[in-house]
């Protein structure tokens, strides 16, 4: 067999020929053939195949300790090779590589059910180590994800504190909400504008419907939308999104109805812009400039414009009132606008503007979760400073 | 029943968007990617609705004249070319509709962008006056992060950039987290809110 490379080395051109054994290489130097003793790399040990655990099937995970030539030893190995068959005896085929210093393979190409064998081998750039095989394996589909488990704990906390609070309010306790003056400050910004005899700006982020931000804005623009009725002042709500303005238009449509004025309501006003997010920016940026509202809202999810917007708002003397939980946008917002709704107080707006029991009910759940985790946080920095590591792993969710 | 649907469709959505979390199995592991092509699908019909309304609006302040309408002969017209390179000669590289979003619209986009330079240094003059204690504390970290990330700082003191790093590893860090432990919460409140049927304001507005 002839082997078909080529090795530069020390500027002396050697064409490997037929090797007379398995670890031998026999090269042409000039006329003559000199033998030179070849070794193969230290095979890989402990092929272990196993279940991809936590996937919906089809996934084998291949595992080994890496050869001794990997990184120590001759430094040989550049790369693993892994071969499959569903006999321990023949048709093993190879199903991919594994760079060198890396011992895990995942094979995502099984079917369900179907015994597998691995062979893993070393490979040097020439020569295969010897073959080492797993025991055989057959993947299949979990019925729970066991690395979420913290994340269902957590969730099943938050959900029983939330109905249970929302449970007291409906047997009509009072309960106490901590004061967010962000939210406080709604009405008199829509008072302001109503009195300056200018319109109300709502923007509503750049995501979709799909967004839970702009799910929670269109929660807020009903309460705003309400109150603008009731004064009677024009509400404009540029739109980055199609499904946001149809929502939009909808949610002011109800908010007008419920208000008694629905002969008030102007669907042109809650107008589609522009997907694109800084056309977006343009045009939101074009429209304070041409109606200098008296309040302008920024409640959901912003990138990059959320400055430009802001700046160009500040500069109209609009009162500004933004709300956020994107963390990287916040500081622009604080730096801005006269209110900011940080993180999850945007998603208390609701509760907190409406004062219906059963909502803060909910908020009262949320901000006693709050509590807990801030408890459980404390726990675990204290253990972890110790060096007991097994609360921080067992909240990493995989 | 107009009310009842929405909720019904609402809490199973939802119950089944939590479940697939949770269970890798299939059919859930599927659901997700179902439930993201079904909004695909519906997006591509409401951008219908949103270039109706664009249009509609525009072509009636055409017809109105109020004061500057000749903004909306710009839209209409660079609507038309961009619709009718697209539909005549397609999107892909080298056409018409790639040339003129390469070359009219990237540029226009970045410079958007680059007003942002500008409205950062207005905005962080107002915020890094020291009149609070707090704006006095944001303009000494702020000082102290930008001049240890730039040669000047590592001149001064070789440790400043380390100080900048520090201030951005740990007292940033642990304040963006903390906002972050919080959204989390609201997300899971305001979710449990909606699918419950507790939180209705986006469905009939009360």
């Amino acid at each position: 067999m002839l082997l078909i490379f080529l090795v530069l080395v020390k500027g002396i051109i050697f064409y490997p020929i037929d090797t007379p054994h398995d670890n031998n290489l026999a090269f042409n130097i000039g006329e003559s053939i000199v033998e030179v003793e070849s070794i193969a790399p230290a095979p890989p040990t402990n092929v272990v195949a196993k279940d991809k655990p936590n996937d919906a099937g089809g996934g084998i995970i291949v595992s080994w300790t890496k050869s001794a030539d990997d990184g120590a030893g001759r430094e040989s190995v550049i790369e693993y090779q892994i071969f499959r068959s569903t006999s321990p005896d023949e048709g093993f085929e190879l199903i991919g590589t594994a760079n060198k210093g890396f011992y895990r393979f995942v094979d995502s190409a099984t079917k369900d059910g179907t015994k597998y064998f691995y062979v893993v081998k070393a490979f040097d750039g020439m020569l295969h180590s010897q073959a080492v095989m797993s025991e055989a394996v057959a993947s299949r589909a979990q019925w729970f994800h066991t690395g979420r488990i913290s994340m269902l704990v957590a969730v099943l906390i938050i959900s029983f504190l939330v109905l249970w609070f929302i449970r007291k309010a409906k047997r009509g306790e009072e309960l106490y909400i901590r004061p967010i003056a962000g939210l406080e400050a709604v009405d008199d910004a829509v008072g302001r504008a109503t009195e300056m005899g200018k319109p109300i700006m709502y923007i509503p982020g750049i995501l979709d419907m799909d967004d839970i931000q702009t799910i929670a804005s269109m929660i807020i623009l009903g309460r705003v939308a309400r109150k603008a009725a009731e004064y009677e002042t024009p509400l404009l709500v540029p739109c980055c999104r199609s499904i946001v303005m149809s929502a939009a238009q909808e949610t002011v449509k109800e908010a007008y109805l419920d208000a008694g004025r629905p002969d008030s309501y102007d669907a042109d006003k809650i107008r589609y812009l522009t997907d694109d997010q800084f056309g977006y920016a343009a045009g939101v940026d074009g429209l304070m400039i041409r109606e200098t509202p008296g309040a302008i809202f920024y409640m959901g999810a912003f990138y990059a414009e959320s400055l430009i917007l802001a700046e160009t708002g500040h500069s109209t003397g609009a009162i500004q009132i933004a709300g956020t939980a994107m963390p990287s946008q916040l500081p622009f917002f604080v730096t801005a606008c006269d209110y900011t709704l940080i993180g999850e107080e945007l998603f208390a707006a609701s509760a907190y503007l409406s004062r219906e029991p059963l909502l803060l009910g909910s908020l009262k759940g949320q901000d006693f979760g709050k509590a807990i985790f801030i408890i459980i946080i404390i726990i675990g920095v204290i253990l972890a400073t110790f060096g007991f590591s097994e609360l921080a792993a067992w909240l990493t969710t995989g | 029943m107009k009310k009842q649907i929405p909720l019904i469709i609402t809490f199973i959505a939802g119950m089944a968007m939590i479940i697939q979390y949770f269970i890798p199995h299939r059919p859930f592991s599927d659901i997700q990617q179902l439930f993201n092509t079904w909004f695909l699908i519906i997006t591509v019909f409401a951008m219908i609705l949103g270039l109706g309304n664009l249009l509609k609006l525009h072509t009636r302040r055409l017809q109105r004249r109020p004061s500057g309408w000749w903004y909306s002969i710009v839209l209409l017209i660079g609507f038309a070319i961009m619709f009718i390179a697209g539909m005549v000669w397609g999107i892909e590289r080298g056409t018409p509709f790639d040339y003129l979003f390469w070359n009219v619209h990237l540029p226009m986009s970045s410079m958007m962008f680059a007003l942002l330079a500008f409205f950062v240094a207005s905005a962080s003059y107002r915020a890094f006056r020291a009149r609070t204690p707090e704006a006095t504390l944001l303009l000494v970290s702020a000082i102290l992060v930008m001049i240890g990330r730039v040669p000047l700082g590592n001149y001064i003191w070789d440790k400043l950039p380390l100080l900048g790093d520090w201030i951005m590893s740990y007292p940033n860090m642990a304040g963006q987290r903390a906002i972050m432990i919080g959204i989390a919460l609201g997300v899971i409140s305001t979710s449990l809110r909606i699918i419950l049927g507790i939180e209705r304001t986006y469905l009939v507005g009360k």
